[in-house]
């Protein structure tokens, strides 16, 4: 298949990732999709979870989000995440530290604001040891 | 007239505190490149975040239920301003600018008959608008940016300006920074944040009539919900990271501006040193002559 769509990963930090590919997997907040060229114009939330990257028939990247936004459109599609993190980069210690770090913050929340910023901190966590695993499944 | 140890010693002090602004200069030098790059590289994510934003507005504009940070309260009596400075001085009219434009529009708010709130970052600002202002402060922020500027410290100013204004305490928000123009230059500029500026409709109609077509996965609303509030966060990093570049290069230019002066002043003194002992020699001299030929 020639028709390649554009791929876009930003981070508040930086540009990671922009480059043409033949489809994209995005955890959708309302299910994963798949974005292939000439997919329907739209823009959904993003959950916490791996996007994958195809290219030539095969997954070729797979990268850890901590939700977000995503806009797609016919040639084009965007990923503004509030953190991103290669899947193949991530260390089984931190991962372990920082869902450590998100169950105990839950615990110790003393105002709903506080709670809800820390649940929300255990999901992201919680997302992150299953992307792990399941590189270690792979 | 000053004796010549003093001069020298005059000379020997403003020689080391040369060498300290030169120092300064060449930190704040590397410390801006970096600043520099960290706010260039944040760039794309708010254009497209303002693109995503702009599109979902255009079709929401003017609908009756649209959320509060789009759409405002309804009045404009009590504002809220964001003052970003510096935690440290030595750096030029970085900090007096921002100061001079705050105390002018709240002045100006306040003859207006507004209520007025600041939020303080920087630990600079907060010193020097204290004596005027004091009572009219409500939260102060420090250190930020020490380490460079993160996300994190930027999701919690915030964090903190969303859930004021969900308790009701203002209706509009409106950061002052200064904006990186070049390692000379910044541009005080003051940005509304809340309620969000929608941009220009004829805008997004230009880019294409395909605008309207999207779908949207929850609901546009719900996107929204999210969108907005992670918008302010983005234009809250920006602004913080323009202040710590800008502060980076108003203090570069002011080092070396402090460098150079010391320098003239060096010149000058040791003119005056020299000038100093060479009279002196001279007026030995003539004692010593004189004195020999009286006898």
């Amino acid at each position: 298949m020639a028709e390649k769509v554009e791929f876009e990963l930003v981070s508040p930090e930086r540009l990671l990732i922009s480059e043409p590919v033949e489809m994209v997997v995005v955890p959708g907040s309302e299910g994963d999709f798949g974005a292939l060229p000439r997919h329907a114009p739209m823009i959904t939330g993003v959950r916490p979870g791996v996007i994958d990257v195809y290219q030539d028939g095969k997954v070729s990247d797979r990268i850890f989000v901590a939700g977000g936004f995503a806009e797609v459109t016919e040639t084009r599609v965007t990923v503004l995440a509030e953190e991103a993190l290669k899947v193949s980069e991530l260390a089984a210690d931190t991962v372990a530290q920082r869902l450590r770090s998100a169950e105990e913050a839950v615990q110790e929340a003393d105002s709903e604001s506080a709670r809800n910023h820390a649940e929300r901190a255990l999901l992201v966590a919680r997302a992150l040891k299953a992307a792990l695993e399941q590189r270690t499944v792979h | 007239m000053a004796s010549l140890k003093d001069l020298r010693l005059r000379i020997n002090s403003v020689k080391s505190t040369r060498k300290i602004t030169s120092a300064m200069k060449m930190v704040a030098a590397s410390k801006l490149r970096r600043a520099q790059t960290s706010a260039e590289s944040a760039r794309p994510y708010a254009a497209r975040m303002e693109r995503m934003l702009g599109s979902l507005a255009a079709s929401l504009a003017g609908q009756a239920g649209a959320p509060r940070l789009l759409a405002g309260t309804g009045s404009d009596d009590v504002h809220l301003i964001v003052v970003t400075t510096s935690d440290r001085g030595l750096c030029g009219g970085f900090n007096g600018s921002i100061v001079r434009s705050t105390r002018n529009l709240v002045n100006e708010l306040l003859r207006q008959g507004k209520t007025v709130k600041l939020m303080l970052v920087g630990r600079k600002g907060r010193d020097q608008l204290k004596r005027d202002f004091g009572k009219l402060f409500i939260d102060s922020f420090d250190n930020i940016g020490r380490k460079g500027v993160t996300f994190a410290e930027a999701n919690a100013i915030a964090n903190r300006i969303t859930g004021l204004f969900e308790e009701g305490q203002f209706d509009v928000c409106t950061i002052i920074y200064n904006r990186f123009k070049s390692a000379i230059s910044q541009e005080v500029t003051r940005q509304q944040l809340v309620p969000f500026p929608v941009p220009a409709v004829g805008a997004t109609e230009a880019e294409g009539g395909a605008k309207a077509l999207y779908e949207y996965e929850p609901s546009e609303e719900g996107i929204l919900a999210e969108l907005l509030p992670r918008n302010l966060a983005i234009q809250v990093f920006r602004a913080l990271l323009e202040s710590n570049a800008s502060e980076q290069g108003a203090r570069m230019t002011a080092m070396d501006n402090a460098t150079r002066n010391a320098g003239d002043m060096i010149n000058g003194l040791t003119i005056r040193y020299n000038r100093t002992r060479q009279a002196q020699i001279t007026k030995e001299l003539i004692e010593i002559i004189s004195g020999a030929e009286a006898l």
